[in-house]
């Protein structure tokens, strides 16, 4: 549940980005920091300056980063760039998500793991992670599940954004928290959905095996 | 075949259209904001419509290896609407959006002058944004409409070559293709324009600055007419490389103008429907 730092971000952004495009990022850093330029107005761009790709090659490496975009990377660095604290930052990014396309949203999620941890800043996250998780699109979604979801949501809210991610076939190691936010619960609801799929006759998810003890799938043959 | 739809209402359309488009050979389209059918009553909804056009509709696309991009604009029916006029507020925030590759659908339905002050404002947007412009001309009084749409886009000084001129037929198309704007075709089944007449059209005219669309909506429309008219161009006589032209390299060209067209997701896409393209995420089988 631990997001990658801003130097990390940073770090891998450098191999993928072109001169170009790290001058335009670090300009905007500038800008944002020195109120020159409204965030408002470089967040929807991080993508077509920056690229939209994975942030890291390897698809099958095991490091937080593996799930991120060079532009989530972007868009968490312009956040972590805003010189509000506490209730305004709060403000700031709900505002970014409420008018953001799909990306900007993701950027939003994502990113908000990245910032330094607060209340007033988790009072206004939560909402846009509940947001997302509302939503049937697997990108937002899955960036809903990602490390500021994972630490905040209340454990019924992460149960069922866990099972709709089995659900929609979101990988499960790409949701933050699994296993250590696993609880019996939850393991309880994957079972009865992993039986709900045996019973229909259809293929069970593999993921569900992260969680669910195959022996407590069908307790009456085990009997 | 790869089909470009320059023209096509996808939120009014069910996800078994684009398994069948994408069969079809269609990898990209652009969804023109326009009216809805139910007339709106505030901007909230449509706020509500243009996020959907940049969220959720792009990403259902995507799930059938299709790249979405749409057109943002206050449609000039709704123009006339005081209730609905403040969306020219919100325009300029979606207009810097990486999904949106111009201002659009703008025009005239009725011509009143509410329609000239909204079609004046957002050709001014169009420029600022350096974004190209879809220009619907009216289903009554066309041509009419067309020529005052024509000395509209004139008198904006926008670069001719930034403009599309939509829902063109037989008695408006000449005008349009003297005016160095594109010229768009709407193929319906049986109102604005057939295949059969379009194939006659691009004898006359060539197939440079041509745009065809299948415009399909909730009304009686068609999602296939793209190929079926590509098909019908081929059966004409005319070489698969025209073909491409138009269905492919013409939309290209024109909303490439906008610097934010994006078609490779459409590569990505497995065929099947079940990879969500442009994301790593593999979205599975429900």
């Amino acid at each position: 549940m631990t997001a990658p730092n801003p130097a990390e971000l940073r770090a891998a952004l450098d191999e993928r980005i072109d001169e170009t495009a790290g001058r335009w990022l670090d300009e905007a850093l500038t800008d944002i920091a020195t109120g020159a330029r409204a965030i408002g107005t470089l967040f929807p761009a991080a993508g077509r300056k920056c690229g939209r790709g994975p942030l890291v090659d390897d698809a099958a490496e095991s490091g937080t980063l593996r799930t991120w975009s060079s532009e989530d990377a972007v868009r968490a660095l312009l956040l972590t760039a805003l010189p509000s604290t506490g209730s305004e930052l709060g403000t700031e990014i709900s505002a970014l998500y409420r008018y953001g396309d799909a990306a900007e949203k993701r950027g939003v999620l994502r990113g908000a793991g990245v910032l330094r941890e607060e209340a007033e800043l988790v009072d206004a996250g939560l909402p846009l992670v509940r947001d997302a998780l509302r939503s049937n699109d697997t990108g937002l979604i899955a960036a809903g599940m990602a490390e500021f979801g994972a630490r905040h949501l209340d454990a019924p809210a992460y149960r069922q954004g866990v099972l709709k991610c089995v659900f929609l076939g979101i990988p499960l190691r790409d949701v933050s928290g699994v296993p250590e936010r696993a609880d019996a619960e939850l393991a309880r609801m994957l079972t009865d959905y992993a039986r709900e799929r045996s019973a229909a006759g259809r293929e069970i998810p593999n993921d569900v095996w992260l969680v669910v003890d195959p022996a407590q799938l069908h307790p009456a043959e085990e009997a | 075949m790869r089909i470009f739809d320059p023209h096509i209402h996808m939120s009014s359309r069910t996800t078994n259209d684009y398994d069948a488009m994408y069969r079809a050979g269609v990898r990209a389209l652009v969804e023109p904001s326009f009216w809805v059918g139910q007339p709106r009553t505030s901007v909230g909804t449509f706020v509500d419509y243009f996020d959907g056009l940049i969220g959720w509709e792009p990403f259902r696309a995507s799930q059938y290896g299709i790249a979405h991009h749409c057109t943002i604009g206050l449609n000039p029916k709704e123009a006339n609407d005081p209730r609905c006029r403040d969306v020219l507020e919100v325009l300029p925030r979606y207009l810097a959006k990486d999904g949106v590759v111009a201002v659009g659908e703008l025009g005239y339905d009725a011509m009143t002058t509410e329609e000239d002050d909204a079609f004046a404002a957002q050709l001014e947007l169009a420029a600022e944004h350096e974004l190209p412009v879809l220009v619907h001309t009216p289903h009554r009084d066309k041509e009419a409409g067309t020529r005052r749409s024509l000395d509209v886009i004139r008198e904006s000084g926008i670069p001719v070559e930034r403009v599309v001129v939509d829902h063109l037929n037989e008695v408006t198309v000449e005008a349009v293709a003297e005016s160095g704007c594109w010229m768009g075709f709407s193929i319906y089944p049986d109102t604005k324009m057939d295949e059969d007449r379009m194939v006659r059209i691009m004898r006359g005219y060539g197939v440079e600055r041509m745009l065809v669309n299948s415009a399909a909506d909730w009304g009686k429309s068609d999602p296939l007419k793209t190929s079926k008219t590509a098909h019908a161009m081929l059966a004409a006589g005319f070489e698969p490389a025209a073909v491409d032209t138009v269905f492919w390299s013409n939309p290209v060209g024109f909303y490439g103008q906008s610097g934010r067209l994006r078609t490779e997701t459409s590569a990505l896409g497995d065929g099947d429907g079940t990879t969500f393209a442009g994301n790593s995420i593999e979205r599975g089988k429900r």
